[in-house]
């Protein structure tokens, strides 16, 4: 038993444990609206477009927070705004989060100190993690799960069929504002446990986990939120006893649970047609 | 009597290109219309211009008298899309699909209230699907998933329903069904209006159609309206239309023409007449 606890003797790990807990809920959560909008490749293309926002709030001596916050914010509306301009919204998040991510490797190349940070920032580094960072993920899980609850309805008829919401009398200009906040804070951070090369899978993996065992959207989110914790914490715990970076651990995890949860309801799947009586109840 | 939807010398485009131009249409309570022309003619743009979700270069749409605001659809309207902007992949049910037109009832809450899901229930008996209530979109039917986002854009008790090509994709079992359906509304006071490309098994049917090709070419009753001049307006092509016992068969050609008397026949007839044949 105390072989199992050890690790929990270090405080930095407490704290990295309970940061990639709520990480790993609010990425689940807000994976579900990012799958079934089919936006993953924005929320890829703005976790590089942060790293650009993260550079400069260091080199201005900004908060890390707000000013990455407002830069991926900005760059999320920006995206937006291409797209209106007859740009196509995959080319407009490759102009605009490249650039951003350019930015960034342009200022760390001019400024060499950053070696250190820009393979925290690339990889993550959840054991780094401070007490202000704690209280910091912590408010913003808080403020972002209710935002969820408060926004449920709006979001999720904005999420499915945003013309129709519109006429519905969906505010849909501000859900589309409101959502790339979201996004953006939770990037922002997300950022250190993951790296803003493995952010995406947290997002992505704990949502298609839950869209195959699940055919409804407030499951889905209870589901992608439950194992994005669950597996954040595995993953964190092993990564210890093994040794690995934390950030791969998980993401290796939980790709292993999405393989076993594909086989297993493909499996279930088919045995399900193998024993379905022949008639059907459709029209 | 005061009209539902008033459209005043309405003209919308996109970028510099116009679609149409200078559009009048009246629509009344009760009344069931069908908006007739190719793809491409400008009939969905026309719909959305109706909804005040795009702006119009010229003209206005007044909505119970009032102005409508682009990009401010008013309450009172229900609208069903294209089914091919329906993503079936969505992990939604019928019952929450239908739930969605509530939204106007400004329930705070993120669940449904217990008098949302009794609307809605009532809703999808008076359709004919509620025993597929709980099943996922993508698991249903083309006729049910049509009812079920129907039943979304009446769930709201709008005074008029505008329908893009509703009927599209689906057998002429599913397109009667829900051509009876609402006519069935249409006659309990809901104004409907669909737009369709589909002559024979669509248009003909319906009680009032406006011919439209980036503008009204005319519109009246099908047998006054549906000649070979006026087709030739809206389609650009040249149509044969034949009346047989009060029915109106039109094809580009007469062998198609043979062909769609007979299978816009109920079963029964459809034997009968080969029989002769």
């Amino acid at each position: 038993m105390d072989l199992l606890l050890k690790p929990f003797q270090y405080e930095f790990f407490t704290r990295a444990i309970l940061v990639g807990v709520m990480s790993g809920l609010l990425c689940g959560v807000m994976g579900v609206y990012i799958t079934t909008r089919r936006m993953s490749y924005i929320a890829h293309g703005l976790s590089h477009a942060i790293l650009g926002g993260a550079v400069l709030t260091y080199v201005l001596g900004l908060n890390f927070y707000v000013g990455s916050g407002i830069w991926g914010f900005g760059a999320a509306l920006l995206i937006q705004y291409l797209t209106g301009r007859r740009v196509y919204s995959d080319a407009a998040i490759g102009i605009v989060t490249t650039a951003c991510f350019a930015l960034g490797v342009a200022v760390i190349s001019t400024y060499r100190k950053f070696s250190q940070n820009f393979e925290a920032a690339l990889f993550g580094n959840v054991l780094g993690v401070s007490p202000t960072d704690l209280w910091v993920v912590t408010g913003v899980t808080i403020a972002l799960l209710a935002l969820v609850l408060i926004f449920y309805r709006p979001l999720l008829f904005w999420c499915f069929d945003r013309e129709v919401a519109q006429v519905q009398g969906v505010p849909v200009v501000a859900m589309d504002t409101l959502f790339a906040l979201m996004l953006a804070t939770l990037l922002v951070v997300t950022l250190q446990v993951l790296g803003v090369t493995l952010i995406i899978s947290a997002v992505v993996i704990p949502a298609s986990i839950a869209r195959l065992l699940s055919n409804h959207f407030g499951y889905m989110m209870l589901i992608s939120g439950g194992l994005g914790s669950i597996i954040s914490f595995a993953g964190i715990y092993l990564s210890y006893y093994f040794d690995v970076a934390s950030g791969a651990s998980v993401v290796l995890l939980s790709t292993l649970v999405f393989g076993a949860v594909l086989v297993w309801t493909n499996y279930r799947r088919r045995a399900k047609r193998l024993t379905a009586p022949v008639h059907s109840n459709r029209l | 009597m005061e009209s539902v939807l008033e459209v005043n010398h309405l003209t919308c485009g996109y970028q510099t290109q116009p679609v149409f131009s200078n559009v009048n249409l009246t629509l009344y309570p009760g009344q069931f219309s069908g908006l007739v022309g190719p793809s491409g003619s400008g009939k969905s743009t026309l719909i959305k211009a109706m909804l005040g979700l795009i702006h119009p270069w010229h003209g206005e749409v007044r909505f119970r008298g009032k102005r409508l605001r682009a990009g401010a659809p008013p309450p009172g309207v229900g609208y069903v899309p294209q089914v091919e902007t329906i993503d079936w992949n969505f992990p939604v049910t019928a019952e929450e699909v239908v739930m969605m037109g509530r939204y106007r009832e400004r329930n705070l809450l993120p669940w449904s209230s217990r008098r949302d899901r009794l609307i809605a229930k009532e809703l999808l008996e008076r359709v004919g699907i509620a025993h597929v209530a709980h099943q996922p979109i993508g698991e249903l039917s083309g006729g049910q998933q049509q009812r079920v986002f129907l039943a979304r854009a009446l769930v709201g008790q709008p005074d008029i329903v505008l329908l893009d090509e509703p009927t599209s994709g689906s057998d002429l079992h599913v397109q009667h069904e829900l051509l009876h359906l609402l006519a069935e509304l249409s006659q309990q006071g809901l104004c409907v209006l669909l737009s369709t490309h589909d002559l024979n098994s669509v248009a003909t049917h319906l009680p009032w159609v406006v011919c439209f090709n980036q503008g009204i070419v005319c519109q009246g009753q099908p047998t006054e309206v549906f000649t070979p001049q006026t087709l030739q307006q809206t389609f650009g092509s040249e149509m044969l239309v034949l009346r047989q016992h009060g029915r109106i068969v039109i094809s580009s050609d007469a062998t198609t023409l043979l062909h769609e008397l007979q299978s816009n026949l109920p079963p029964a007839l459809q034997q009968h007449n080969s029989q002769s044949v």
